[in-house]
């Protein structure tokens, strides 16, 4: 059964078109990589998927519920969390109040603590830098805060806006592990990325993007190999 | 013996400015817009004592609270349908103007129900005064009242937005709406709730306004209102320890002018203390620097 499916999306801003009809889907378990170039429309997406921007039509279906319209407040109660493009952590709150604002859905205190617990175990340096203004920690460790911040919901589906952006290859790589930890763990992950290699590396399938539309689908790994695909995204 | 009066006079006043700056801070803070009309609201909630006290004749610990109902009752019905409506505007004069407009609309009404008159409003307080040096100085208990009041409304605010989760969903919403709103955040039910505490908190300065100088138009709460938004941008606007030295501040020098350099230049003074200010740390006293993300 797909987790997450998108029929037939089309978003404009204003009198851009910036998405002209798409769909996919996201099954249970997977990582999905979507890919594609600056400006393609991957942000978009997500942005819609969790009710950020409105859709012009079509329709997205989470767990054969049909969200399209769904405030984006009430996404992440159902079990969807978006790791946004850029982090965009609270920069003026400690890490430990981001965290908690990434559980602010949930009731149980107890529960809170067990997924915080898990959260410090995968970030080790989330718990020594628990008490830092967010604000002051580098780049690739905000990015780590803004993935425990998702994580705290405790979500079935997890969005990850491109994740490696601007972080050093020892950082990409820690977060590339952690992303399949995730995913192992049991959280299917839909992956927006602009370094190709690695999310196909990752990803059990993917979708290639160009100027709001789906130009390839496939296994990740046949995409991997694909000419057409080397020569435009892996730069070879 | 006058300095030390006039001190005690100007931390009175600036309690008063530091309550409706603190209603003005939280509003820019979390809706980052100038709510123009939020003096005018302090003279509705005036009003509305006054009926109940002077007119009605309901007892102090009635008229307070239901006061404070109707300012957050107003200040919830201007949010939803003269701001919220104009979120998404392209141009941020928009809401000033809009602000403006809803400003003039209140002062408009209060002087169709109420007239022109002066209305002599009773204080609330009825604490004995303190009289120190032989009665060279007066502490009346509206000035211990306005003291008290202003500094426990600053501590429960502190406490509420550090913490409580209503107070972090607030700074989440004043800090980036859009990634609130991924915490599962009701971004808009954040700032509609901002607002209802911020009018709840014109009630009670404009309660406390009127005891201490108790005349009443519908006026009253317009020139406030301007200098409790001086005295926001002096201390910081969005601070709210900022808005609080703000206010005192302000009304230290306000009083302080008028009576050392000249009575009638005491709002002038007030003004160019807010340029210097200005000039010399363009983001106030206790304003954040804006720090650039990595
Ligand atoms: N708020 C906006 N207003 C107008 N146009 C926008 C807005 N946001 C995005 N766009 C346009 O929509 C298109 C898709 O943008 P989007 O951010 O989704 O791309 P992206 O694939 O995420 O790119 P990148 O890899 O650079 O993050 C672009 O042409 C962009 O200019
Ligand atoms: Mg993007």
């Amino acid at each position: 059964m797909a987790m997450l499916e998108v029929n037939e999306l089309k978003v404009c801003y204003g009198v851009i078109q910036a998405i002209k009809g798409i769909s996919f889907h996201v099954n249970e378990g997977e990582v999905v990589a979507l890919i594609g170039a600056n400006g393609a429309g991957k942000t978009t997406i997500l942005h819609t998927i969790t009710g950020l921007i409105g859709a012009q039509s079509g329709e997205i279906l989470f767990e054969d519920k049909n969200i399209t319209k769904t405030a984006g407040h009430k996404i992440v109660s159902m079990g969807m969390a978006h790791v946004p493009e850029g982090r965009r952590v609270f920069s003026e709150l400690t890490v430990l109040q981001n965290l908690k604002l990434g559980a602010y859905t949930r009731k149980d205190k107890g529960e809170i603590e067990r997924t915080l617990e898990t959260v410090y175990e995968r970030f080790p340096r989330l718990y020594e830098r628990k008490n830092q203004i967010a604000g002051t920690m580098s780049g690739g460790e905000q990015q780590m805060l803004a993935m425990g911040r998702a994580l705290m919901s405790h979500p079935k589906l997890i969005l990850m806006d491109e994740p490696s952006m601007g972080l050093s290859p020892i950082f990409v790589n820690e977060i590339f592990d952690i992303i399949q930890k995730v995913s192992a763990s049991g959280t299917t992950v839909l992956l927006v990325e602009q370094n190709a290699k690695k999310a196909l590396t990752i990803a059990d399938r993917a979708y290639v993007l160009e100027t709001g539309r789906i130009v390839k689908e496939g296994a990740a790994e046949s995409l991997l190999h694909d000419d057409a695909i080397r020569k435009a995204y892996l730069g070879e | 013996m006058r300095f030390l009066a006039s001190l005690i006079n100007g931390i009175s006043l600036g309690s008063v400015y530091a309550i409706i700056a603190l209603g003005y801070t939280m509003v820019y803070g979390i809706a980052k817009m100038l709510n123009f009309a939020h003096g005018d609201v302090i003279m509705v909630g005036a009003y509305a004592a006054f009926v109940m006290l002077n007119q009605i004749g309901l007892p102090v610990y009635v008229a307070i609270p239901v006061s404070m109902v109707v300012c957050t009752v107003l200040g919830l019905v201007i949010e939803r349908f003269a701001y919220r409506p104009l979120r998404k505007a392209a141009s941020p004069l928009a809401v000033l103007i809009t602000a403006i407009g809803v400003s003039y609309l209140l002062q408009n009404l209060a002087l169709l129900i109420f007239g022109a008159n002066t209305r002599s409003f009773s204080s609330v307080v009825h604490l004995k005064s303190l009289r120190l040096f032989d009665g060279g100085i007066i502490i009346t208990g509206e000035m211990i009242v306005n003291a008290v009041v202003c500094v426990a409304i600053m501590a429960g605010l502190t406490l509420f937005v550090n913490k409580t989760k209503q107070g972090q969903a607030m700074r989440a919403v004043s800090e980036d709406k859009g990634a609130a709103q991924l915490m599962g955040i009701n971004a808009n039910g954040t700032i509609a709730l901002t607002f209802a505490i911020g009018a709840a908190l014109a009630a009670v300065a404009g309660v406390l306004m009127c005891s201490s100088y108790p005349a009443l138009t519908p006026y009253t709460g317009a020139m406030p209102g301007i200098k409790a938004f001086v005295a926001a941008v002096f201390g910081g606007i969005g601070s709210i320890p900022g808005a609080f030295i703000g206010g005192i501040l302000l009304g230290v020098i306000e009083v302080l002018g008028k009576s050392y350099i000249s009575s009638q230049l005491g709002d002038a003074i007030v003004f160019s203390v807010l340029i210097i200010v200005l000039l010399v740390k363009p983001t106030g006293i206790l304003g954040k620097n804006i720090q650039e993300k990595v």
